[in-house]
């Protein structure tokens, strides 16, 4: 029985390190090849052993695809190609092809230089495996060999997440990576056709939560800003350096515009700056408001927003600055959080999640006097906000690219085994599917039932046709024909053609039948009332009286002889072929029933 | 083979003398014109390959045909037809047999049968499928006809089961568009069995040719559109349908399930999986509310719109669309709407500024939770939040209209409207911005609601401002802070964008006189008033400050109370805005200066505002005077004339009627000094030019009747004669001047037989209205016309000059309603002393912006002209896009005027200003229609001309010349 099996190496019932094993008709796919943020030992990437103990990577996978550049879904693929060694193709989209190295090597400045790891990924490691990356266009289906192609769907998350769907023949698996179902400033909803897949293996991180409307939290944000701008007081926003602050600063700056606001803002240099150019160039993956205006204008060629100096937070007057990281544990956001956490005309927003133990934390967690290096303490006096700025879907928006996709089952991964729960106990009772959690390292094993395709002759086809009455889309009907297996294909011919083909001769299967009649007439007398009686009967058919002294019903042929020991006995003998034995047994019953009494 | 060949010559023979047969017919015709279809033939003729026939024929379609040669071109498109084996040639005929048949005043009876004959040899499925449309151009033509259109299904149904798509999808059309529409008719016809056009088209839903389904569906809406019924029983086929894999197919379905909907509200449909029922209205709602979330989204804005118009459901399933039940692992959470309103309500204002403030509060039931509601939940709230502007469109237009049938749905969808404001798109805002208006006296706004409306005035969209300002006129505030922050806001915006200063003024008036209890608490604070200490006189000529004393007057008007606490100088600063704005500021009942006319007769004519009376009675003294000596009525009249242009100044509501009035008696003024003129009462002519006076005084007389005729909206026939009357009798006068200052005859013999042509043309046109006309020069002139016709020219003069002089002066009935148009240019300012620097020949561009009122149909009427100081004028018509209708009667240009010029030595000034193009030929058809006159031939009589109507802008340009 052909089957598809899943096997999440990371992300199965837990949020970091994606990475999922598909083999689906004899090919194996991996989905994803992400690090894990919370571990700093050999957890925190996949345990890549389990596809293969000693054999080579590269002769067990087909190919590797990556749905978007966050390090919980890319982090691991320079450690993974390189140093456990992996040769065959890689695929990601475009903008993620661009950002992705960009963040590689981030990460491995971070872990390298800042906490002196050794054995991990160098700079070169990072450029021998881009080399390795193929780049994919949106609905662009890609063959990786004559059986497997994948083709990749639109997914907003960040610029250039995709949801791949992996087909060979007519099985197909779709996996979503993360995806965003409302639009937000800068990026368009996920979509997907409906493709109705075997298999859809989506992220479940709110799994369990409905969101508010975008709108709200945009206009508090801006609320919020606006306000403390207009009192003359700083605003900082720390930000990781992709994605979220995009969005914000398309969010500021058309904000500035639109309310001919002058006061400057500012985002601090190095990342963001690189990353802001790539987000330039990919406008096609952007939303509907900047690809149409962006002949006129680029959205992300910002007219307020400028690079930030070290210097500037001395400088009087209201500002806005982002600056990294987000969580304000360390960097250029603590700097400026030092310097303007004393004037209470100062905001700060945080725009995500921070980790305990972080200076985020502690102020959003209320915590008013903050003990810094050196013993010193700080006292905070500037307002502190919270702003969700968080691209998944939620559970409903879930549950609309279910409805969307069609898939015949549904596998959840990259969320809380708690909250998937949830989510696939409601999966099952609104659309009737089977939906699966695995944990890492469990298999999940689905058995399809694929389409076998058959040629068939067009002629036979429309002789077909024209048997039936009305073409009726979409219903089973009935035909004759011969199948071929030949050649490891299919073919329905007709019976004429199969024996032509085949070499063989043709064998008549004859039916005979006789039928005693009580009639004491002449032969020729009986046959004539037996021809007007089924004449009479037989309208739709064609009935002929042979000049022979038979009688010819289409091709069924009756005969009429005397008994030979009873003379008022007539034997009527019906003789037919294999094809029309339908017609030829129920000549034979009406016979049976005997002739009606003539008039005479 | 013989026998075989023999079949063949026979066939043919057959053929042959079918055609015989018609052409019998057409010798019988006689073309008129044989040219046409002659030389179509000998052309056909001529062609040698099929490539060469369809030039021919593409060469003939260029052309059009006469009625009455149409069926003999159409019988030699046939014979070729028959002929032709190429398929894209047959095609073509195909398509010119249905071209032709379209041809007004050729009947296609003659054709139908030839045509339904092609069809039934024709192989390709293109082919037949062109044919198909033929005969659908042929039924269309022949809509009375019950006996074709039952031919025209017949073979419809015939060629249904064809296997080309396009073949069926004519099919379909053919029966969407002929199917019969009563039963007994086509049972009458047809020998058979009624053909259920709606079941055979049903069947066709299931088509597995998703272009063939949406046919289907298509055929049923228009079937629909003809007004048959169709029967509730599509109603499931079409629900199956929506969850179609193709949009077409889908949107279509949406649009069906509408109709059903709209035509069956009240049937009751049971729910699937439950054996509860509902109405199908609400189900169909709740269906179309499901296409919110479609995949794509054309059908995404087909299910929004078509929301809009479904008023009929229940105000359950309606208050649904816009419920979005929250939660935050699996605990119950409140929206930020559900949160602003708490807080509200709780008197606490927004703290929201901790982390966990929106932290879920109740555990919620896992099996309560429905993600996927059935219902329509949360399909507004979708549709709000779609990645698609024109989604979101549609989905605010949808919520305007059903909010405006249910004042609680108002209320509810309110928090999504004002959410809408912060749209990214500004069409959106702007749309968003007038739902609002529209809904606004079902709603009143929470204070954190406006604060959030309010927000949006610093907008840098001048349109969205002005929406903005116009929503703040309807809009209800609930409490005085609320008041007092629109102020401010409104004050912040003053500041910040001076140009919008009477958008803002306008604006604090109504929110003033809507609000005069809620104004009332905030007046010491806002004229800062202190009970003890007298405080510095604010600066009269503060635009701010102006506003706020709008906001406070409009109050006071009708809350006695608040004038006790207005200080000496608020009174002087009253009368002085009652004067120079007084289309802001209300007459005030203040204490110690009574009202003038309260105390006349306010028992006798409670309703009628004594400006009103004013007028009458002023119009009445001057129509009252029929032969007083002249010195005496000139001077009446022109004091009338002043005291009507002071009333128009002052009662806005008055201005329009008080200027027409005005404008009239001027004329009548002019006349009459024209008349006393001493160049009269000399007895022979004088040829001189020193009649100056009373040549001016024709043509001043000429130009204010245009101007009464054309830049008042709301004048009816009566005055339109009175006006008319006017003018003919200054053409009269300019007539006896020429004929008394010119040399000669000649001249006058022309001007003769005009100035009769335009009396008989006046008596034609205004038929009905002479009786009123008793005693008038008109009414002198037509008994004296059969002498008239016969003198001569001197004659002529000296009748008409008699007759001027004795005619009385006729009274000017007022219309209701009668508005004078206007133009204010709003940009260019013309105040600027930087001039526009361009390169000569090149071009520049100049932004005008300018608002028109009580102009109708201005795209095709407004007119921008440019002067340019060499006295060369240029007249630019504005694109119809650019003119915006802001409100009734109101409209906004915003364009741009392309300048260029040689070079000059100096910056000069060049005025801009709107012009408004009339054309009197369609006011007097349209009086002529009116009354019932055949329709007037003299066409070449119409005179079109242009009246300013706007105050010229002066820009300051300077072309440069060319650097080499």
């Amino acid at each position: 029985m052909p089957e598809i099996k899943v096997t999440p190496l990371g992300a199965g019932q837990d949020v970091g390190r994606s990475c999922i094993l598909v083999s689906i008709a004899g090919k194996n796919v991996m989905l994803d090849c992400g690090m894990h943020m919370g571990y700093n030992d050999d957890r925190r990437f996949p345990d890549f052993s389990y596809i293969t103990q000693n054999g080579r990577l590269t002769d067990f996978l087909d190919c590797v695809i990556i749905s978007h550049f966050h390090l919980d879904h890319c982090g691991a693929l320079p450690y993974f190609s390189e140093m456990v060694g992996y040769d065959g193709p890689i695929y990601m989209t475009h903008p993620t092809k661009a950002i992705c190295p960009i963040l590689l090597e981030d990460y491995r400045k971070i872990t390298v230089d800042k906490k002196g790891e050794t054995n991990f990924f160098t700079s070169q490691m990072i450029k021998d495996c881009m080399k390795k990356v193929v780049a994919v266009h949106l609905h662009q289906t890609v063959q990786v060999d004559d059986e497997l192609e994948i083709k990749a769907y639109y997914a907003g998350h960040v610029l250039g997440a995709a949801m791949f769907q992996i087909k060979v023949g007519s099985e197909s698996a779709v996996y979503t990576g993360d995806y965003n179902m409302t639009p937000d400033r800068h990026l368009g909803a996920a979509w997907i056709d409906k493709c109705r897949p075997n298999l859809l293996i989506t992220e479940s991180t709110y799994a369990t939560t409905i969101r508010d409307s975008k709108r709200c939290r945009e206009r508090d944000f801006l609320k919020k800003v606006h306000e403390t701008v207009e009192r003359g007081g700083k605003v900082l926003i720390p930000v990781f350096a992709l994605g979220r602050a995009q969005e914000l600063c398309i969010l500021l700056e058309t904000f500035w515009e639109r309310m001919n606001l002058k006061a400057p803002i500012y985002f601090s240099t190095g990342l963001t700056e690189k990353a802001n150019h790539y987000y330039k160039l990919f406008i096609t993956w952007t939303n509907q408001k900047i690809r149409k205006t962006f002949v006129q204008r680029n959205m992300f060629e910002f007219k307020h927003i400028k690079a930030f100096d070290r210097a500037f937070a001395d400088n009087p007057g209201p500002m806005v600055v982002f600056a990294t990281p987000g969580m304000l544990h360390a960097g250029q956001s603590l700097q400026i959080f030092r310097k303007w956490a004393g004037n209470e005309k100062n905001m700060v927003i945080m725009p995500g999640y921070c980790v305990q133990g972080t200076v985020g934390h502690k102020i959003l967690s209320g915590q008013r006097k903050l003990e810094m290096e050196g013993r010193q303490i700080l006292e905070v006096k500037m307002q502190v906000e919270y702003m969700s700025f968080s691209a998944h879907a939620d559970a409903k928006g879930i549950m609309q690219l279910v409805r969307q996709a069609e898939p015949d089952n549904v596998l959840l991964v990259h969320g809380e085994a708690k909250k998937m729960e949830f989510l696939k106990q409601k999966i099952e009772q609104e659309f009737h599917v089977n939906c699966y959690m695995p944990a890492n390292g469990e298999t999940v094993t689905l058995l399809t039932h694929p389409n076998i395709p058959v040629g068939i002759s067009l002629g036979l086809l429309k002789r077909e046709m024209a048997l039936g009455l009305l073409p009726d889309a979409k219903r089973p009907k009935l035909m004759h024909g011969t199948l071929i297996m030949k050649d490891n294909n299919f073919r329905l011919v007709s019976s004429e053609q199969a024996l032509k083909e085949l070499g063989l001769a043709e064998h008549q299967l004859r039916f005979t039948c006789r039928v005693h009649i009580h009639d004491t007439r002449k032969e020729q007398e009986t046959v004539l009332r037996v021809y007007s009686h089924l004449k009479s009967v037989l309208k739709a058919h064609s009935v002929q009286h042979l000049p022979d002294g038979s009688v010819m019903v289409e091709s069924i042929l009756i005969q009429a002889t005397a008994h030979s020991e009873d003379p008022g006995t007539k034997v009527l003998l019906v003789s037919w072929t294999y094809q029309d034995e339908e017609l030829g047994s129920y000549l034979t019953s009406l016979l049976k029933k005997g002739l009606p009494q003539a008039p005479s | 083979m013989a026998a075989h060949l023999k079949k063949r010559v026979y066939e043919e023979f057959t053929k042959v003398v079918q055609q015989q047969h018609e052409e019998i017919a057409s010798k019988k015709l006689r073309l008129t014109k044989p040219s046409k279809s002659a030389a179509l033939h000998i052309d056909l003729c001529k062609a040698t390959s099929p490539a060469d026939a369809l030039q021919y024929l593409l060469q003939f379609a260029r052309k059009p045909v006469e009625a009455e040669s149409v069926e003999g071109v159409v019988r030699i498109l046939l014979e070729h037809y028959y002929k032709e084996n190429d398929a894209s040639v047959r095609l073509k005929i195909a398509s010119l047999l249905g071209l032709l048949s379209k041809t007004a005043g050729f009947s296609p009876d003659c054709i139908m049968d030839d045509a339904i004959n092609t069809l039934q040899n024709e192989k390709s499925h293109q082919v037949l499928a062109q044919l198909l449309d033929t005969l659908l151009a042929i039924g269309t033509k022949l809509p009375e006809n019950p006996a074709v259109q039952a031919r025209l299904i017949d073979v419809a149904c015939k060629h249904l089961t064809d296997t080309s798509h396009g073949v069926r999808n004519k099919c379909l059309q053919l029966l969407g568009n002929l199917g019969s529409l009563e039963k007994n008719v086509a049972k009458d016809t047809e020998g058979l069995a009624t053909k259920d056009v709606q079941k055979i088209i049903g069947d066709y839903f299931v088509d597995q040719d998703p272009r063939v389904r949406t046919a289907a569906i298509k055929a049923m809406l228009q079937l629909h559109e003809r007004g048959l019924k169709l029967h509730q029983t599509i109603y499931n086929q079409a629900c199956r349908l929506l969850s179609d894999d193709y949009e077409q197919v889908r949107s279509a379905a949406v649009q069906l399930i509408w109709v059903l909907s709209q035509l069956y509200p009240e049937s009751i449909v049971p729910i699937p999986s439950s054996n509860e029922e509902i109405r199908l209205v609400d189900d169909a709602f709740g269906k179309i509310c499901h296409m919110v979330s479609d995949g794509s989204w054309v059908v995404r804005v087909q299910a929004a719109k078509l929301l809009g118009s479904m008023g009929q459901v229940s105000s359950h399933f309606l208050e649904q669309t816009l419920d979005k039940k929250l939660m935050s692992d699996l605990r119950r959470k409140r929206t930020a709407h559900e949160r602003a309103k708490e807080l509200y309500s709780s008197g606490e204002f927004s703290s929201g500024r901790k982390w966990g403030d929106d932290a879920p509060k109740e555990e919620i039931d896992t099996g309560a939770v429905n993600l996927i509601e059935s219902g329509a939940c949360g399909a507004f709230v979708h549709g709000l939040e779609d990645e698609m502007y024109e989604v979101r469109i549609a989905a605010v237009e949808a919520l305007c209209m059903l909010a405006q049938s249910s004042p609680s749905f108002a209320e509810k969808c309110l928090d999504f409207l004002v959410d809408m404001f912060n749209d990214e798109i500004e069409e959106v805002r702007l749309q968003s911005i007038h739902t609002m208006r529209k809904i606004s006296n079902n709603i009143t706004l929470r204070e954190d609601q406006l604060d959030t409306v309010l927000a949006v005035l610093e907008d840098s969209s001048r349109d969205i401002r002005e929406a903005l300002h116009e929503l703040l006129c309807y809009t209800n505030v609930s409490t005085k802070e609320g008041i007092h922050l629109a102020l401010v806001e409104l004050l912040k915006n003053l500041a910040k964008y001076p140009t919008d200063r009477e958008s803002i003024w306008k604006c604090l008036k109504f929110l003033g006189g809507r609000h005069p209890t809620l104004v009332l608490p905030l007046v010491p604070d806002l004229l800062s008033t202190h009970p003890f200490f007298d405080t510095a006189e604010p600066d009269m000529d503060d635009p701010a400050y102006i506003a706020v004393l709008v906001l406070i007057f409009n109050a006071a008007e009708t809350c006695p109370t608040m004038p006790a606490l207005f200080s000496d100088h608020t009174f002087r600063h009253y009368a002085y805005l009652r004067d120079s704005l007084s289309h802001l500021v209300p007459a005030l009942r203040l204490p110690g200066r009574k009202l003038l006319s309260s105390p006349v007769s306010p028992s006798i004519t409670p309703h009628e505002d004594p400006s009103q009376q004013f007028l009458q009675q002023s119009l009445e003294r001057v129509y009252n005077l029929q032969h007083l000596d002249p010195q005496g009525t000139q001077e009446l009249l022109q004091f009338t004339i002043r005291d009507l242009q002071r009333l128009g100044e002052l009662q806005s509501d008055l201005a329009g009627v008080a200027d027409f009035s005005a404008t009239y008696l001027r004329c009548q003024l002019l006349l009459i000094k024209a008349l006393q003129e001493k160049l009269w009462n000399m007895a022979a002519p004088l040829y001189l030019k020193q009649s100056d006076m009373a040549s001016a005084a024709a043509k001043q007389i000429l130009e204010e009747t245009y101007k009464m005729e054309f830049m008042y909206s709301g004048v009816e026939s009566r005055q339109v004669v009175i006006i008319h009357h006017m003018r003919l009798q200054a053409k009269a006068l300019q007539l006896i001047v020429t004929a008394r200052t010119t040399r000669g005859m000649e001249p006058l013999f022309g001007m003769c037989e005009k100035f009769l042509q335009e009396v008989d043309l006046f008596q034609r046109c205004f038929i009905t209205e002479l009786p009123h006309l008793q005693d008038s020069f008109v009414d002198k002139l037509l008994d004296l016309m059969p002498r008239l016709m016969t003198s001569k020219p001197s004659e002529v003069v000296k009748i008409l000059q008699a007759t001027l002089r004795q005619s009385t002066f006729l009274h000017l009935p007022l219309p209701e309603q009668i508005h004078r148009a206007t133009a204010t240019i709003i940009e260019p300012a013309g105040e600027s002393d930087n001039p526009l620097r361009f390169t000569s020949g090149l071009v520049v561009a100049l932004d005008v912006d300018a608002t028109l009122e009580h102009v109708q149909d201005p795209q095709t009427i407004v007119k921008v002209q440019v002067l340019y100081p060499d006295g060369q004028a240029q007249i630019i018509h504005p694109k119809p896009s650019d003119f915006r209708n802001p409100g009734p009667g109101r409209h906004r240009l915003i364009t741009q005027v392309y300048l260029s010029h040689g070079a000059w030595t100096e910056p000069c000034q060049i005025e801009v200003r709107l012009l408004l193009a009339y054309d009197s030929s369609t006011r007097i058809s349209r009086a002529a229609c009116l009354d019932g006159a055949e329709a007037l031939p003299l066409v070449e009589n119409s005179i079109e001309g242009t009246i300013p109507f706007s105050k010229p802008v002066k820009v300051y340009i300077m072309p440069k010349p060319a650097r080499r």
